[in-house]
């Protein structure tokens, strides 16, 4: 923040520009943004206001602001209450899966990482290029055949791998590994050796040179991509309607949503009350932890 | 010593019977509940067996060990699927089996085809209307979250919300927007999503709102990594702004551009999920005498093609078309990337 300040003070450009103009100038700016950001965010004021009110005035006055706030209790409870949306077990399978599979990926990927970047054979290079290849592949071209591959491979070893916690679990590592590997690769090369090394000589197991001595080095980079695959997997629908289907027993939060909406069509009190509920969780966690999110998600891009 | 090795070799044995027992099992068309768990503790036991056994060839097992979990998933949801989907686009296949070889019958059914041939179009035409869009919105913003006004990162942040929440959520909710705020807004007209140009229009307008907080932020890496040195010079030698803009920053961070356009042209070129949401496809339109629904695009278009029509082989043809055109657009991109590193 102190270095930008730094940066625009020495903007010479504008400085040239005489004071009085200049002041007018940025706070001619300072209200085209303020303006911007109330256009970006009235979708979610438009949300929050007709949550709170019942469906006959929703249709005749969407942009009225709600003759009663307490009416948004009223819906919250109708549709956590509803058999069709069940928040709160849709928002605790989306929390058990995205939770259980982000563990998951960050510890077997950079797992994987390590022995990649630290033996330098044929094989390893190898698979490295195979997983960055792989990075392009689209979802739509194995969507289908995964399917069918997961059904045959349920058959074969016994156990449920459609329909289940551990199936899509199993098939998020799968699609999330070859990016994180990626992210991981990069940072790990960036750490010494020698570090490891010394570990080694004395006396420390390879493994052990891992989890003590490299695995707390990479916390910054552990936070990338936790964020990248945190907001894509909790957001994630077309994997989970496939794998889960949209009327299953499980339900994540953007399925839920879906098979809501499909049941009360012109519902839209209960299908906003539902979307906010749906938004809350992701709104709170950005609120806390806004700087770290961001650039979580803008790193992983650039990389 | 002994114990250990006398152990984790039982360990193994024990594992591999285990496992050997769960495959008879499957083959003997037992319907065991417990065929599974033995499967994966068979597997595991020598997993642990080869992690505690006293070797010298340990680092190796090690190797092996770390890289198996990640690569049994790996192979399992993206490599084998992607092999079998390629073969499958070559055959009748119905999602469960197939028949007969077709060989290029799919590819040829696929481009005669008057809902495919449409699709390919309006996605493109979404894809460049929505590059430029998205492009133009975060740059500009950009500049703004840039510039000396105050609370710069409250503005920033708020820009990005949109693309923290999920497009099926964000999709039903504008879903209500066009059809029931903006009909009382301007009061005597229809939803745009009863017109199948304004329907399209209607995405791409969700689609740039959802995505350009996200170029914005790459945007703002950039232009803060200008030096400063550059501006003083430029301004020193009497540089206006638009000319420090249109002359310094831009060309400096043209990089920055290469990464958001490409990153836009995918995403576009991806879409799905406002898509389904926002139309699912509708409204029709008549197009040569024949009805098609007038904004699916291709990942739509794929998506109901299986699921819907349930025509899985003509559905992984589409699919296979549609990875050959984003694995050519990402190679463009890297071929783009190293010539400038190499310039610079």
């Amino acid at each position: 923040m102190k270095a930008q300040n730094v940066a625009s003070t020495k903007n010479v450009a504008i400085d040239e520009i005489p004071e009085g103009r200049k002041k007018i100038g940025i706070f001619l700016l300072e209200i085209l943004a303020i303006a911007l950001v109330l256009l970006f965010l009235f979708p979610f004021f438009l949300v929050l206001i007709n949550s709170a009110k019942q469906s006959a005035d929703i249709i005749i006055s969407p942009l009225n602001m709600p003759e009663k706030w307490g009416q948004l209790f009223t819906n919250m409870n109708n549709v956590i209450h509803n058999q069709n949306f069940n928040y709160w077990k849709s928002f605790f399978s989306s929390l058990f899966i995205t939770a259980v599979s982000l563990v998951l990926i960050s510890l077997f990927s950079s797992m994987a990482a390590w022995i990649l970047v630290r033996n330098k054979t044929k094989w390893s290079n190898f698979i490295f290029m195979t997983l960055v290849a792989a990075m392009i592949i689209p979802f739509q071209v194995v969507m289908l055949p995964l399917l069918s591959t997961f059904r045959e491979l349920s058959d074969f070893i016994g156990i449920r791998m459609l329909t289940s916690y551990k199936g899509l679990i199993f098939a998020y590592i799968g699609f999330g590994g070859s990016m994180s590997v990626f992210i991981f690769h990069g940072f790990i090369k960036s750490i010494p050796y020698e570090l490891e090394e010394a570990a080694l000589i004395d006396g420390c197991t390879p493994e052990g040179t891992f989890f003590r001595i490299l695995f707390p080095l990479l916390k910054p980079i552990q936070v990338t991509v936790l964020i990248l695959n945190g907001v894509w997997i909790w957001n994630d629908f077309l994997l989970p309607s496939l794998m889960l289907g949209l009327n299953g027993k499980i339900k994540t939060l953007p399925i839920a949503v879906t098979s809501f909406v499909g049941s009360y069509v012109k519902q839209w009190d209960l299908i906003l009350t539902a979307a906010l509920l749906a938004m809350l969780p992701i709104i709170v966690l950005f609120i806390f932890a806004q700087k770290q999110i961001i650039r979580g998600m803008v790193e992983g891009a650039i990389k | 010593m002994k114990v250990k090795k006398v152990l984790s070799l039982a360990a193994i044995i024990l594992g591999i019977a285990g496992v050997i027992l769960a495959l008879i099992m499957d083959f003997s068309g037992s319907e065991n509940p417990l065929r599974g768990a033995i499967l994966v503790i068979g597997g595991l036991m020598v997993l642990a067996g080869f992690y505690f056994l006293p070797s010298k060839n340990h680092k190796k097992i090690i190797n092996v060990l770390f890289l198996f979990p990640l690569l049994l998933a790996f192979t399992v949801t993206v490599i084998i699927p992607f092999i079998f989907g390629v073969f499958y686009s070559l055959t009748d296949w119905n999602g469960i089996k197939f028949e007969n070889f077709v060989g290029l019958q799919n590819y040829i059914t696929m481009f005669t085809s008057n809902d495919y041939m449409y699709s390919v179009v309006i996605t493109f035409i979404f894809s460049a209307i929505n590059i430029v869009l998205v492009n133009v919105i975060a740059f500009s913003l950009a500049l703004l979250c840039t510039s000396k006004i105050k609370g710069k990162n409250y503005y920033r942040a708020a820009f990005f919300v949109p693309n923290l929440i999920g497009g099926i959520v964000l999709g039903y909710v504008w879903q209500f927007i066009f059809n029931k705020v903006l009909t009382v807004l301007i009061p005597g007209s229809v939803s745009m999503l009863t017109d199948p140009n304004l329907a399209l229009l209607a995405i791409i307008i969700v689609s740039s709102w959802q995505y350009s907080g996200y170029i914005m932020m790459i945007y703002v890496t950039g232009l803060q990594g200008v030096p400063k040195d550059v501006l003083e010079a430029s301004a020193v030698d009497g540089a206006d702004r638009l000319t420090t803009l249109f002359r310094i920053k831009m060309p400096l961070i043209a990089n920055t551009f290469t990464i958001c356009i490409f990153l836009t042209l995918i995403n576009s070129f991806k879409q799905f999920d406002l898509n389904f949401a926002i139309t699912n496809g509708a409204p029709s339109r008549i197009l040569n005498g024949v009805s098609i629904l007038s904004t699916e695009l291709l990942a739509l278009n794929i998506y109901k093609t299986a699921i819907s029509k349930n025509q899985y082989a003509l559905g992984q043809t589409k699919a296979v078309v549609f990875f050959i055109v984003l694995a050519i657009i990402s190679l463009t991109q890297v071929a783009i990337s190293k010539k400038r590193e190499v310039e610079m």
